[in-house]
């Protein structure tokens, strides 16, 4: 088994990602109690919660990016278009090339805006400097960030704000062209404007992507997300249609938090 | 007297006890630096660096110590450069967090502070003897090699550790391997601190005498080392040569041979300040 169902380029489906009974333990902390979840492709899912309810934990399942964390331990499944990322034979770098990654603290490389770009298709040895070129644009005019930059690429990336670096951001892992996005709180850090145009983003990438979201912005969750998942103290407590959660949620506990009452 | 006054005044005798302490040091330096100077900075002119030893105060010139210890200098490079920042990749990226390392990062801060002598003792032994390399340039090269090895290991490793953990998600969220992480994003953003801490070493080496006595490098070589099997001198051991002469004239050698070595250390220093505010500016 590969993961040539997902990597296929002709086959270039969205995947849907099946979560089942996951457990995670740091040594002797159990932050994720047994979670069941299925996200469906081309929708955006925001997953919220107070701090501290393994939301960031859960959604850096999906990319492995956990597995570096000393005691990180983790039971049950998930499987990314039928295939179980967990398994011991999984290729972590081609899984990572699928399923992109945009922080919560702009994280820009210190090196110019193309090299920025660059790094992702660099890495998977590819050395055709027009075809580089050219998906760095496209990468660039997906994150709408190629008319502000254009005639400075070789300008350091450390001298954009933090929107410019945030889209830029957006942008690198865009240029790999996954076919999932997650993003852990995005706009956090970012000034109102930033973030709108951010959101516009995320809203018209999901045409292509299946994305996954962190916020603490409720608000956010509820212009930007098809579905809502609700977090508490490492259990999932609600996950239903983004309408559903924020005028009728079934249980007490998300009506609590999303109206404000605690959290 | 109220408090607020009080307060001040302690301020105040602290403040001029702090310039005290300062200036101290740098006077002694000062001073130090100022009699060396006028022993010996008539003696320094081109051929005192060119010419060979002498049994004639007048007559001798640092040439073979100086050769010998760019020759010490280079081969110490070669050898302890790549094996210290090796080792430090090693023990921060890749070697698991637990006892083992704990132990092994308690030896390496503990070899940093063994005297040098003991070293040479380890060189004399296990390079010259049991490797049978002799009193050459090499088995000295080693010898200094084990006692700046630690040095290296520690910048590399605090080098490293300054690389924002960002940095590396962003990486490795990409898909980067660890060693495309590692020689991509981590060396390019540590090679400032690692090269600060490289030369400070090497500086370090430059100056030492004491373990390539133990392992029987010579006061009095005639020719310059055009092997790395060659026997060799250094200029400390050349200065600790000359001052140990009766003779008025090799003390003045003595002060200008210090004069070439403190000019040794002073520029190697002044690359490393340079490197290290270069670093900083790239990482904001």
């Amino acid at each position: 088994m590969t993961l040539d169902k997902i990597i296929d380029p002709a086959l270039k489906k969205v995947p849907k990602i099946e979560v089942k009974d996951v457990k995670v333990w740091y040594s002797d902390f159990n932050a994720i109690k047994g979670i069941s979840m299925d996200i469906k492709p081309n929708t955006v899912t925001a997953f919220i919660g107070p701090s501290g309810c393994g939301k960031s934990t859960f959604l850096r399942l999906f990319n492995r990016m956990n597995d570096y964390i000393d005691g990180f331990k983790l039971d049950g499944k998930i499987k990314i278009n039928g295939d179980n990322i967990y398994k011991k034979k999984i290729n972590i770098e081609e899984l990572r090339k699928e399923i992109g990654m945009v922080f919560q603290k702009p994280n820009p490389f210190p090196k110019s805006i193309f090299d920025n770009v660059a790094y992702g298709l660099k890495i998977q040895g590819i050395n055709d400097k027009k075809f580089i070129a050219e998906r760095v644009e496209k990468a660039l005019k997906q994150a709408d960030l190629w008319n502000e930059v254009k005639d400075d690429l070789k300008k350091s990336a450390l001298s954009l704000s933090g929107g410019q670096q945030q889209r830029l951001c957006i942008a690198r892992t865009l240029a790999v062209e996954p076919s999932i996005i997650l993003m852990d709180e995005p706009t956090s850090a970012l000034d109102p404007i930033s973030t709108a145009k951010i959101e516009e983003l995320i809203f018209e990438l999901k045409e292509k992507y299946t994305i996954i979201i962190v916020t603490h912005n409720m608000q956010q969750a509820s212009r930007i997300s098809d579905y809502t998942a609700f977090f508490y103290l490492g259990e999932l407590i609600e996950f239903d249609k983004t309408k559903k959660i924020f005028t009728n949620p079934e249980k007490q506990q998300t009506e609590n938090y999303i109206t404000g009452r605690f959290g | 007297m109220n408090n607020i006054q009080k307060n001040r005044l302690k301020d105040q005798i602290f403040k001029i006890w702090g310039i005290g302490c300062t200036l101290f040091g740098l006077v002694i330096l000062f001073f130090f630096i100022g009699d060396i100077l006028i022993d010996g900075i008539q003696r320094i002119d081109w051929s005192f660096i060119t010419d060979l030893p002498s049994r004639k105060a007048e007559k001798s010139g640092i040439y073979t110590a100086l050769m010998g210890s760019i020759w010490i200098l280079c081969l110490t490079t070669v050898i302890a450069l790549p094996i210290g920042i090796a080792a430090g990749i090693y023990l921060e990226e890749y070697s698991k967090k637990g006892k083992l390392s704990a132990l092994l990062e308690i030896n390496i801060s503990n070899l940093a502070g063994v005297p040098s002598i003991i070293y040479g003792l380890l060189g004399l032994e296990v390079f010259v003897r049991i490797m049978s390399l002799g009193a050459s340039v090499l088995a000295g090269s080693l010898t200094l090699s084990l006692l700046i090895l630690p040095i290296i290991i520690v910048a590399t490793r605090e080098a490293i550790k300054a690389v924002p953990t960002s940095i590396k998600d962003a990486s490795y969220a990409l898909g980067a391997s660890k060693w495309q992480t590692i020689w991509y994003q981590i060396l390019p953003a540590s090679s400032g601190g690692i090269l600060t801490g490289v030369i400070l070493a090497l500086s370090r080496a430059v100056g030492e005498t004491a373990p390539l006595i133990v392992i029987g490098a010579l006061a009095y070589v005639p020719f310059a080392p055009s092997t790395p099997m060659d026997e060799f001198s250094v200029l400390p051991i050349q200065i600790f040569n000359w001052i140990s002469r009766p003779q008025h004239g090799f003390i003045e050698n003595a002060a200008a041979a210090i004069i070439i070595l403190l000019l040794i250390t002073f520029v190697m220093n002044g690359i490393a300040v340079y490197f290290r505010n270069k670093w900083q500016k790239k990482l904001k």
